[in-house]
């Protein structure tokens, strides 16, 4: 039925994943309901007609949805295949998904984020291997409506008896993983019996019918009521705003919220929701939708960490079990190593244990160490790094993972808590313990012996605009009226400390990052600390700032233009960077981000070391003051 | 959420992520609606910015409103744009058909674009609902030395988790409007008030509901005169949306050899 309805009002869409096995007559059933829905492009069938004719064989349905030319030369789908129609109610769109074994990786592709399967099962043949498969990964990924037709029934002469065993022993299969079917109907494609309309040669039939059935199915609600859950996806600086983006995948946040991001336990208050080509400021969010979240305090914080409610964090650990499909050629296996994605997360994980392995087409569970293409097997995972996560059964969107085998996605897998404690507690605890050693000597008692307070003057900008002039011309001058001062560059830290470590993008955020703890614990010990390094990123140079802490840290922007500093070139590094010779140099073939907020600013172009110095010395002596009481 | 919020969240998502994993990422704008569509998704993703290039690969037979508007919304929407003119047709593979031929030298411009700039990531505004091959597509889609798109062997999606990592010398097209309609499009560009090219609106009974090149495009019979005439006609027409474009109909297989050289 052709369908009219409200103008610019798009209706819900119901996803169904078509699945069965390899010639079970999937596409024949999608082709004749797409038909019968009045569906198809006008000359479609037409042009199917004519193909077929030209190729000397009888009219096929399936080709209506095969349109690839290796399907129709090979006659099975390739891929899952996303085709739409309507009924008088919503729009629909059929994930036609393969059911051959090669294209497993295809199946679960289709299937995995539909409201509900339809599982095609041959009336000549019954339940397969194939089709228990199916049922398995459909409750794996979490598809929980489930229908069946029975195709072909024209080859078993309608017969009421067959169709009653095929439906017991799906039934039965689908009660053991906890799943009820909604519907079991006897169909036959060639001539649309029981798909859109009911069939005069089914009178022992007094279920739905394929496109009644389809109607039943009920859209997958967001999960709006679970606990908050959004993965920071990124953070932005394009503007003025430092932006926290990412999705809500369950629950809700409004503006003012008090929100934990794990595993770094940072908390901190929503200042604002930000969004784009709104009519009116956002107050809140909710599970599926964008966010944007500006914060009340700057922490420093990486895509990859989880936000949730301090009432109701996620767990936090390095080591879970979970049960998985596998989808990799080689099989995984004890002491083998992978990258999890969880969310926004990415880790190295061990394969510490293999459980058990379960064939998923008899689904006898077997105690094996390797687990083979297309078993599911439950594993324990250990991980390097503290993850933020909930086990699968409290919450599927944070719940569940896939696993990289080198480029290629290899599995899939839900996460099991049951045994394994919530570190949570035990991070926090560690922490206490470090700040209790401190309390001997406190910070009081360094400024007082020092008389002045500690703290770092972070000096950044490009190559040859005097960072390290500045840096030490003030070292010696505060050093001369009494401060415990100390300058940290590249050469008292890339001797030792950081000698490890070369000039590729990974190292250089390394190396800085090492400079902002060493400069941190010359802080806490009571030193004013002068850092001279280029730090073109900014993220590196808030990562110090987090490590020290705001109130002691302070950013000193060399501003001289690269104008300047290429005419000075003290040591010809610019002349051998626009030759080429030194490759990513900042400035030249490398980015430098200009600080948004610095303390101080200081263009060497127009000052010279004397002004430039009167002006450090009057801001360390207003910052740094010891008084006695503070 | 709206029918509306749910796709556009979705496409929001897929642009984050691609802005996050590709470090050079590009994206293509062909002035139609839905590349149009894709620049405004990508500035409410990142909250009135396009942080990568806009490419226009640009066959220089346009017609002449694409390029006025190509001129406006660039300098409008700030966008860095790079416009990459195709190679001449007669370096074409001469075993396709003439129409597909001509559409080829896009592809052509696109791969010198992709090898030139070094891009490991190109943004594309194709649909599933579009045509065969397109349906079959993934979002983050692996294109492999030469640009060849492997469709035997394509990598699992599911979960939103995206194969984002390459080997050198291959390259990811993202699909962020995969699983939207021509009609989810419109009602889209309806509701935010995206400007469009006015060649979509008939003029004297005739409306382009597709636009390419000027010499393979044809326009469709049509009284759609505004955008909602156009959502009207589409909800009870059953001409597809690409009959229009000679390329997809000389020969049974045209349209697949010209995707899996590389083709959007």
């Amino acid at each position: 039925m052709a369908t009219a309805y409200a103008l610019a009002a798009p209706r819900n869409l119901l996803k169904i994943a078509i699945v069965g096995h390899v010639d079970h007559g999937k596409s024949t059933l999608v082709g004749r309901l797409l038909n019968d829905t009045d569906s198809l492009p006008a000359g479609k069938v037409d042009a199917v007609a004519e193909m077929c004719k030209r190729r000397g064989m009888p009219f096929e349905w399936a080709f209506v949805t095969d349109a690839l030319r290796a399907e129709r030369d090979q006659g099975i789908t390739i891929d899952a295949s996303h085709i739409r129609f309507s009924d008088a109610v919503r729009d629909y769109v059929l994930i036609d998904a393969p059911g051959h074994r090669e294209f497993l990786k295809n199946m679960i592709s289709g299937a995995a984020g539909c409201d509900a399967a339809l599982v095609v099962i041959d009336a000549d043949e019954g339940v397969r291997e194939q089709s228990r498969r199916h049922g398995y990964l459909l409750h794996l990924l979490g598809v929980r409506q489930i229908a069946v037709a029975v195709t072909k029934m024209d080859t078993v002469d309608f017969d009421a008896a067959r169709f009653g065993r095929i439906e017991s022993d799906f039934r039965r299969l689908l009660e053991e993983l906890g799943i009820e079917l909604s519907a079991i109907v006897p169909v036959s494609g060639r001539d649309g019996d029981n798909i859109a309309t009911r069939s005069a040669k089914t009178p022992w039939y007094h279920g739905p019918t394929v496109l009644e059935a389809a109607a039943a199915f009920e859209p997958m609600p967001e999960p709006v009521e679970l606990p908050l859950r959004i993965p920071v996806q990124d953070v932005y600086k394009f503007d003025t705003r430092r932006i926290i983006a990412g999705r809500v995948e369950s629950g809700r946040i409004s503006v003012g919220d008090e929100i934990v991001f794990s595993p770094s336990n940072h908390v901190v208050k929503v200042k604002s929701l930000e969004g784009w080509n709104k009519e009116s400021p956002i107050a809140f969010a909710e599970a599926g939708e964008p966010v944007g979240i500006t914060l009340e305090d700057q922490v420093f914080v990486e895509r990859g960490e989880l936000i949730s409610h301090v009432a109701q964090a996620p767990m936090e650990t390095n080591v879970f079990r979970a049960r998985l499909f596998w989808l990799g050629d080689a099989p995984l296996a004890a002491g083998k190593r992978y990258t999890l994605k969880l969310g926004a997360i990415e880790a190295v994980v061990d394969v510490e244990k293999v459980e058990r392995v379960v064939d998923t087409a008899d689904l006898v569970a077997a105690n094996t160490d390797a687990v083979p293409r297309d078993a599911v097997a439950d594993v324990i995972l250990r991980s390097s790094s503290m993850l933020a996560l909930d086990p699968a059964t409290v919450n599927p969107r944070t719940g569940r993972f896939v696993l990289a085998d080198g480029y290629d996605i290899v599995g899939g897998g839900l996460i099991d808590m049951d045994g394994y404690p919530d570190q949570r507690a035990l991070i926090t605890q560690r922490a206490t313990n470090i700040t209790s050693v401190e309390n001997t000597v406190t910070d009081q008692m360094r400024m007082a012996r020092n008389g002045h307070r500690g703290g770092v003057l972070w000096f950044t900008g490009l190559s040859g605009a005097g960072k390290s002039t500045l840096a030490v011309e003030l070292e010696r001058r505060l050093f001369q009226k009494g401060y415990q001062v100390y300058v940290l560059d590249g050469d008292n830290l890339r001797g030792g400390l950081n000698a490890n470590l070369g000039f590729s993008p990974e190292d250089r955020a390394e190396n800085i990052r090492r400079v902002g703890e060493v400069a941190a614990l010359f802080a806490r010990a009571g030193f004013v600390v002068l850092t001279a390094f280029i730090s073109p990123y900014r993220t590196d140079r808030e990562r110090a700032r987090d490590a020290v802490g705001n109130d002691q840290f302070h950013e000193v922007y060399v501003s001289a233009s690269l104008d300047v500093c290429e005419g000075r070139d003290p040591k010809g590094l610019y002349q051998r960077a626009r030759t080429g010779e030194i490759p990513d140099f900042t400035g030249i073939s490398a980015p430098y981000e200009t600080p948004e907020a610095c303390e101080v600013e200081l263009n060497t172009g127009k000052l010279d070391v004397p002004e430039s110095m009167e002006k450090l010395v009057a801001y360390v002596e207003k910052h740094f003051p010891y008084d006695g009481d503070s | 959420m709206t029918p509306l919020d749910a796709l556009e969240s979705q496409s929001i998502y897929i642009l984050r992520e691609a802005h996050s994993r590709i470090d050079r990422l590009a994206m293509l704008w062909s002035l139609g609606k839905d590349s149009n569509v894709m620049v405004w998704l990508a500035r409410k993703a990142f909250f009135g910015h396009v942080p990568f290039p806009v490419m226009h690969v640009d066959t220089e037979k346009k017609f002449p409103e694409m390029y006025d508007f190509r001129t406006r919304y660039a300098e409008e929407w700030n966008l860095k744009l790079t416009v990459r003119t195709c190679p001449p047709v007669e370096e074409m593979d001469p075993t396709l058909p003439p129409a597909a031929r001509s559409a080829a030298r896009k592809t052509a411009g696109l791969n010198g674009l992709i090898a030139e700039q070094q891009l490991t990531g190109v943004i594309a505004g194709i649909r599933r609902d579009e045509e065969g091959t397109r349906a079959k597509e993934r979002v983050f889609s692996p294109r492999g030395e030469g640009n060849v798109w492997d469709f035997r062997n394509q990598p699992p999606e599911f979960w939103d988790q995206f194969r984002t990592d390459l080997p050198p010398g291959c390259h990811l097209r993202v699909h962020p409007l995969l699983h939207w309609s021509e009609l989810d499009v419109w009602r889209y560009i309806k509701r935010e008030n995206i400007p469009i090219v006015d060649l979509y609106y008939a003029r004297d009974g005739k409306r382009y509901r597709s636009l390419g090149d000027k010499d393979i495009t044809f326009p469709v019979d049509s009284n759609a005169s505004t955008i909602d005439e156009i959502i009207a006609e589409l909800e009870t027409t059953d001409v597809a949306e690409r009959s229009g474009r000679a390329m997809d109909h000389e020969a049974e297989d045209a349209f697949e050899r010209l995707r899996v050289g590389g083709y959007m």
